[in-house]
């Protein structure tokens, strides 16, 4: 699948986006969250509940199939072709549509097409990227005229067996190097813990966040945990969790589900015959950096995450204060004190983000960070990401509506190494 | 000790894993950047291009920088050695290259209780036979 990276905004200085305003994002919808495919019900399928949430989407915003001329999607929400567990193979198919790996393990926009009979699209992307380079990729889509109603499609699978196990006893290709020495998440673990010596903190210090995460996504329909396992997540609960890594427990770590979501984005002229409130993407900016070697170290981190953030305020305008409604990624749940401090949100700088943990996080109080309750709330869907901070700005977060204000909305992921920023508002300007 | 996963090496990589046959630890150097690069790559990441991308040997000396212990690998193979140690050294002579190393002599696997590893201490490079003629680099440490 060819990657398409000439819409990207990431040559510095950006300055401020010429699409400003023009496009909008209005509608969401999102199908069931299970935890894996059983692998035989094709109701069940990630294709079946990619069309799920489209049409929920659609129906949001009270559209149907012939008003969108764009497809824009991730085709699995997985990169690099990356297989989804370690039993799935080669095996027979089903009757047609699933008779091929798409609509089973990946879903294209072509896909859709002949399952769900949309006539007028005239732009279909199946680009591959997280969720917020896809919002990216729309929004400048839309500025450019190319499409005008584009439906934007994030279906993640997880099937039967253990999630994106690798049963291989040689090592090709860039994986080679860490491989050879069973270099896995030991990663994240270990620019965390060059994190924590740096500014003199430790892994404990992140159970306020990760349990505070975890409310919140109790209040979100969608969330894998509100659906399956309500229980309360405790502080003890993280302090005691399994470790991957050192420095890196099953906690930090986001579970692997089954969901698919999709969003409507349009016009800012188109919009207002949507049902819903228009939110206005005022800026996107994307990045991709290399490790000066092998190992990404925690200067790498820092001076990428920096470099980022202020790639955003330069093609936003914006300043730290300006954002109500900030959704840093965190899945890994040690990225997020990165992206916290980069874009020093709430004025936290660098090496102070356990301390702002330890104050008041809470989706009721002065720095609802992550209302949504991010991957580690949800799942690893990704895609309360965009949900969250649009259902915010537009006031139909119910049980999780900030009390604080909610005009200015930030959403800022994936990695450290390879990022999208989109900021949005109530306004056009 | 059998390696669980053996590197095969592909054109850009040739001259490093051939080096280590010889028992040399080699990298790219880009003469117009005037910078080393490891893992090697087909272009320098700087400046983007490959003319001015050649090998060149290193002092195979290394400090340790840091380690990460893996409990739950997502690499099969290694599952029978866990937990095992990662640690990870910056090159001597250009503490921005860094590599990877399980210290198997002095460490190794199976741990049983988190090792008191050596922040800062000097290694060597060892070649070690990952399977019949592959050698790969090591770390030993040697004060
Ligand atoms: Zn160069």
């Amino acid at each position: 699948m060819a990657r398409e990276v000439n819409w990207e905004r990431n040559h510095d200085p950006v300055g401020i986006w010429n699409g400003r305003g023009k496009a909008v994002l209005i509608g969401r919808g999102h199908s069931p969250t299970d935890r894996r495919w059983d692998g035989e019900t094709l109701e069940k399928s990630l294709g079946a509940y990619m069309m799920i949430a489209v049409q929920n989407a659609l129906d949001d915003v009270g559209i149907g199939l012939d008003d969108v001329d764009g497809i824009i999607g991730s085709a699995g929400g997985q990169g690099n072709g990356a297989p989804l567990s370690d039993v799935w193979g080669p095996r027979p198919y089903f009757d047609a549509p699933y008779d091929s790996e798409d609509g089973l393990t990946h879903v294209t926009g072509q896909w859709l097409r002949q399952q769900m009979g949309f006539k007028n699209l005239r732009y279909i992307n199946n680009h591959g990227d997280p969720v917020w380079n896809l919002i990216g990729q729309a929004a400048q889509a839309i500025a450019d005229g190319r499409a005008e109603t584009v439906v934007v499609t994030y279906p993640n699978g997880n099937l039967p067996g253990r999630y994106h196990q690798d049963p291989s006893n040689e090592a090709r290709g860039p994986a080679v190097w860490p491989n050879t020495w069973g270099w896995g998440l030991s990663g994240q673990g270990f620019t965390f813990n060059q994190y924590c010596q740096k500014y003199g903190t430790n892994h404990d210090r992140m159970a306020p966040f990760v349990v505070q995460e975890r409310k919140n996504g109790l209040l979100w329909e969608h969330s894998y945990y509100a659906q399956h396992e309500p229980g309360e997540f405790t502080e003890e609960d993280y302090l005691n969790g399994r470790m991957i890594a050192r420095d890196l427990s099953i906690f930090d770590c986001d579970r692997p589900v089954l969901a698919a979501a999709a969003y409507v984005m349009t016009t800012a002229a188109k919009a207002q015959d949507m049902k819903q409130k228009p939110v206005y993407i005022l800026d996107h900016t994307e990045s991709q950096f290399t490790p000066r070697s092998l190992v990404q170290t925690i200067d790498d981190t820092e001076e990428w995450t920096d470099i980022q953030a202020q790639r955003s305020y330069n093609g936003s305008g914006l300043k730290p204060e300006d954002i109500d409604v900030f959704a840093p990624y965190d899945g890994f749940a040690v990225f997020t004190q990165y992206y916290i401090e980069a874009f020093g949100w709430r004025g936290v700088k660098r090496g102070e983000a356990h301390d702002f943990y330890a104050g008041d996080i809470s989706l009721k109080g002065p720095n609802p960070l992550n209302s949504g309750g991010g991957n580690m709330g949800t799942g690893r869907m990704r895609t309360v990401f965009i949900t969250d901070p649009l259902e915010q700005l537009q006031g139909r977060a119910g049980d999780r509506q900030i009390t604080t204000k909610a005009e200015v909305a930030v959403t800022h992921g994936v990695l450290p190494i390879t990022a999208g920023t989109v900021v949005m508002s109530t306004s056009p300007d | 000790m059998a390696r669980p996963i053996v590197p095969v090496p592909d054109p850009v990589s040739q001259p490093f894993w051939d080096a280590c046959n010889e028992g040399k630890l080699i990298v790219q150097y880009c003469s117009i950047c005037d910078r080393r690069q490891y893992p090697p790559e087909a272009t320098c990441r700087d400046c983007g291009f490959d003319f001015h991308l050649s090998w060149q040997e290193t002092s195979g000396r290394a400090k340790i920088v840091g380690y990460s212990i893996t409990y739950d690998s997502r690499l099969v193979q290694w599952h029978p050695l866990q937990p095992f140690l990662n640690v990870i050294v910056a090159l001597e002579e250009d503490p921005v290259i860094n590599f990877h190393t399980n210290l198997i002599d002095d460490f190794g696997t199976n741990l049983t209780e988190e090792p008191d590893i050596p922040i800062g201490a000097t290694c060597e490079v060892q070649f070690v036979e990952a399977a019949p003629g592959r050698m790969i680099p090591e770390w030993k440490i040697v004060k």
